[in-house]
């Protein structure tokens, strides 16, 4: 049984598992991270403590996606609106009920030594198992000079942090914000002033939409809005790539709890595959419960049994190594699209996005007799839907003419005329086709034995590339 | 004059309820989002009109319902009708990819149906070019699909078009012959209140019955589009069949269409086994009898219907006698009727009755559903165009007679398919007379 257990994070933090509520809603008070907890949560990082705010009203928005609700979301709620007292109270609770599970402090306060060594102290005795500072915060809070107004500042970061370092006995971990050109900039500052450790990463600037009767953007708030924090699904890849870059740069490289879009097993995988050791929660909690933590712990187990992983440190960071710069990848490998006949059901999707968005090289010409070679030689896709068109078409009301023609249908389900074809001496190996294609299987990427030695753009230009002063 | 509105008879509303209930505006961006968007869609190429169904379903799901509208009646002035009364298993839905994907196709008749009722409810305008932006007349005779068809085409395109209609109701068998559970009456005269709007002229109670009205039409327009339909149902042919309760199913779904007959009772028999067959059979289920039988001369496997047609009528209560013929009708004494009955067997390709297999129908009703006789016979005699076994004979691309300045569609031409065949006519008819119109010009 693969142990899901997470021992000593960024210098001695446990927890049952590495899932986490993420410092937002779902962790507002004590009692919710109890029902958390009993559905299957190893750890809680509670809602920002500081000074109580008072908070507008509506405070969420959504981007839609087809149907499917909460791709994205956004908010413009600030921390939380209960007194320190009240939250350390509960949290004294809960360490108490659960000793065994992760409680985090987040903590946010006015950018002054005293105040930070007050709460820190205050935060501790209470029994948390560490602190995490909010230098995320892109809304509200940061106009006050706190939040993502310390996190865009590396001197900032840096000063906080070692205030926080000076009192604290428990793990300090840096909250960073994306809204940044560089989140290593930061994480850098972070580790000089002495952190345990990261969470990356906090939530985007955004405004979700407008809405189109009254041309307010939401969430509307008596008529106006103002910018808030994008999470989500949709902010997954850009939470992947920032956890990269901070895990792949020795001189920021600390224990990451990652964040940004984790809905389930898989997101969590990756997270971990690129080096994370705990992964934080909150869009999809708030979307379906507490609940889908027992998926994403059970999901996690089969995977990492199937794999041969034992613990989560058997696959911490592996695909780390698989990220490079660009020009170290390899020229002479070679691709193409193949295109099932069985499976394709001829929505013709890999065809008109090949024409419209790629290169050109898949055709419908199985009936007409397959051409390779370039452009000219092949009809467009006007000419294709043309003759559709104009083509005379009846309803079918006897029994003989709904009987299907084997000789005009062709071998395959779908039929001949319908099926696309791929050329595979002009295909560039894209995966625009495969990509959108609805059905698991059907186009495959193919690899093509070019005959030829790898070789990398460095190799090629003999390191000539221009180099990228950011990188270190 | 106006297209007239039948009146609302609440009874039979709920006799005839929808077989399909239209989809709530979600549960039609929800469907609408599931079409994965062919390319060179072959629903689009099935249907006989290529309505741009990807285009018109992806239109509701961004929210631009009047745009998924106009993009129906682009393709199809008949839009809304043909949502209802189309048989979609074969057409548009039958050639969803979904079937080889996740095997339910997409509901594209009922998302047509969203779009359509949206757009007459609002009572929009289908946009038109300025009249007479064309100096071409035409005169459409019948007001069934095709013709209308024909006539909001060339009126859409700055032409002039009027309707000429023997009866008192446009629609033909949009609104006297489509069952009321796929398509009211009502519904068909709102969809043809919208062509009226696009300045499409209707003359009523007019029918062309001799060789100089054809000639007084050829006076007054470039061109005359026949769009005739068919003529009466075939009779039986047996002994008997003028009793006056014999009513032939077009003209029993005619009567209760229009309010004239609102209750059957006993047993009644229905001949033929067509989709017109099954419509009159489930009509007199609706009506109130309460025992139908549908004889069909031949076997279940050569059903003419539609499937779809054939297990709505089984749900309907409609019992099937297979390989049986009527022979005669005769009068029972207390009124009722005797419907003599044989079993025939299939040698080569004539059907033998068996002998000894008599079999007498003691029922309340007999309903003739064997086809429609052709309605052609003035047009073949004096007017030089084409009439082959009923059928006028028409180019397939243009609808052009070998009398040029006649075209034809719909039923008259086809030997009789389906509104949207019509509609497909009709426009194709619509082009091919502007595209003559401007080669003269030139």
């Amino acid at each position: 049984m693969p142990d899901l257990h997470v021992r000593g994070f960024a210098g001695g933090i446990d927890s049952p598992n590495p899932f986490w509520l993420a410092s937002a809603p779902p962790a507002n008070t004590g009692e919710m991270i109890m029902r958390a907890f009993d559905a299957g949560w190893g750890g809680a990082v509670w809602k920002t403590i500081g000074e109580p705010v008072t908070n507008v009203t509506s405070r969420y928005s959504a981007v839609d996606w087809q149907g499917l609700r909460m791709m994205g979301f956004n908010n413009i709620e600030l921390i939380s609106d209960r007194s320190v007292e009240t939250n350390l109270r509960e949290l004294a609770d809960v360490k108490k009920y659960y000793p065994r599970h992760a409680v985090i402090a987040s903590l946010m306060v006015a950018s002054n030594r005293e105040a930070w060594h007050e709460i820190v102290a205050r935060t501790e005795d209470a029994g948390a198992d560490g602190l995490e500072l909010n230098f995320g915060c892109p809304h509200g809070m940061s106009e006050r000079g706190m939040g993502s107004a310390v996190g865009q500042v590396p001197e900032y970061t840096q000063m906080i942090t070692e205030w926080v370092k000076e009192k604290a006995r428990t793990p300090v971990l840096v909250k960073l914000t994306p809204n940044i050109t560089d989140i290593r900039t930061i994480a850098r500052a972070a580790r000089k002033a002495g952190a345990n450790g990261l969470s990356a990463i906090n939530t985007l600037n955004s405004i979700t939409g407008i809405d189109l009767d009254t041309f307010a953007p939401r969430p509307i708030v008596d008529g106006k809005s103002s910018h808030g924090g994008y999470c989500g699904p949709a902010v997954k890849p850009i939470a992947l790539n920032m956890v990269q870059q901070v895990m792949s740069d020795p001189q920021c490289a600390l224990p990451l709890s990652g964040i940004g879009g984790i809905s389930n097993w898989r997101d969590a995988a990756e997270f971990i595959l690129l080096g994370c050791g705990t992964v934080q929660v909150c869009t999809a909690v708030m979307h379906f419960g507490y609940r889908i933590v027992e998926d994403m712990a059970e999901g996690l187990e089969h995977w990492m049994r199937e794999k041969g992983f034992h613990s989560l440190a058997d696959f911490r960071g592996l695909s780390l190594s698989r990220v490079t710069e660009w020009k170290n990848l390899n020229l002479n490998y070679k691709i193409v699209a193949h295109i099932d006949e069985q499976k394709c059901i001829g929505c013709d999707l890999c065809y008109i996005a090949c024409w419209d968005g790629a290169h050109q090289c898949i055709h419908m010409d199985r009936v007409a007799g397959p051409v390779d070679g370039p452009i000219e030689l092949h009809e467009g896709p006007s000419t294709v839907e043309w003759r559709s068109r104009t083509a005379v078409a009846v309803t079918p009301v006897t029994r003989s003419e709904r009987a299907v023609d084997p000789a005009v249908h062709g071998p395959y389900t779908t039929p001949l005329a319908r099926i696309p074809r791929v050329d595979e001496s002009e295909c560039v190996g894209c995966n625009l086709c495969s990509l959108v294609c609805p059905v698991d299987e059907c186009i495959t990427m193919n690899r093509v034995d070019t005959g030829l030695p790898a070789e990398s753009w460095e190799q090629r230009s003999g390191g000539e590339c221009v180099q990228n002063p950011n990188v270190a | 004059m106006s297209t007239a509105t039948l009146p609302y008879d609440s009874e039979m509303h709920e006799r005839f309820s929808e077989l399909k209930p239209s989809l709530t505006s979600q549960a039609a961006v929800i469907e609408a989002n599931r079409c994965l968007n062919c390319f060179d869609a072959p629903c689009t190429s099935a249907c006989p009109t290529h309505i741009d169904v990807p285009g018109f379903i992806k239109r509701i799901a961004s929210g631009n319902l009047r745009g998924s509208a106009q993009r129906i009646l682009d393709a199809n002035i008949l839009g809304g009708s043909c949502s209802r009364a189309c048989p979609v298993e074969v057409l548009c839905e039958g050639a969803c990819v979904m079937h080889r994907y996740n095997r339910e196709p997409i509901q594209i008749a009922l998302l047509q149906r969203h779009a359509m009722d949206a757009f007459h409810d609002a009572q929009y305008d289908v946009p038109t070019a300025p009249p007479n932006t064309l100096d071409l007349h035409v005169a459409c005779i019948g007001a069934g699909p095709a013709s209308l068809a024909c006539a909001a085409e060339l009126q859409r395109r700055g032409g002039h078009a009027t309707v000429i209609e023997r009866r008192n109701l446009p629609g033909g068998l949009n609104t006297y012959g489509v069952a009321e559970y796929k398509l009211r009456a009502a519904e068909s005269l709102k969809e043809i209140e919208m062509i009226r709007r696009m300045g499409v002229e209707f003359r009523f109670g007019a029918g062309i019955e001799s060789a100089a009205e054809l000639v007084a039409l050829e006076n007054e327009f470039d061109f005359i589009f026949l769009g005739v339909g068919l003529g009466a149902m075939q009779r039986l042919n047996i002994p008997g069949e003028e009793s006056k309760s014999v009513i032939n199913a077009l003209e029993l779904i005619a009567a209760y269409k229009t309010g004239q007959l609102h209750q059957v009772s006993g047993t009644v028999v229905v001949v033929g086994a067509g989709n017109t067959a099954i419509d009159a059979a489930n009509a007199a289920r609706r009506l109130g009898a309460e025992t139908v039988y549908l004889l069909y001369r031949r076997a279940e496997s050569d059903l003419p219907a539609f499937d779809f047609e054939y297990e709505h009528a089984k749900q309907e209560g409609v019992q099937f006698l297979w390989r049986r013929q009527p022979v005669a009708i005769r009068q029972e004494q207390h009124g009722r009727l005797l419907l003599d009955t044989v079993q025939v067997k299939q040698v080569d390709r004539t059907l033998l009755p068996i002998p000894d297999s008599q079999f007498t129908i003691v029922c309340d009703m007999v309903v003739p559903a064997i086809g429609q006789s052709p309605f052609t016979q003035l047009i073949q005699d004096t007017r030089r165009i084409e009439v082959d076994n009923g059928r006028i004979v028409a180019d397939p691309l243009t609808g052009q007679t070998g009398n040029t300045r006649y075209f034809a569609g719909g039923d008259c031409v086809n030997g009789g398919r389906e509104v949207v065949d019509a509609v497909a006519d009709g426009k194709r008819a619509a082009l091919a007379m502007i595209k003559a119109a401007e080669a003269i010009y030139a």
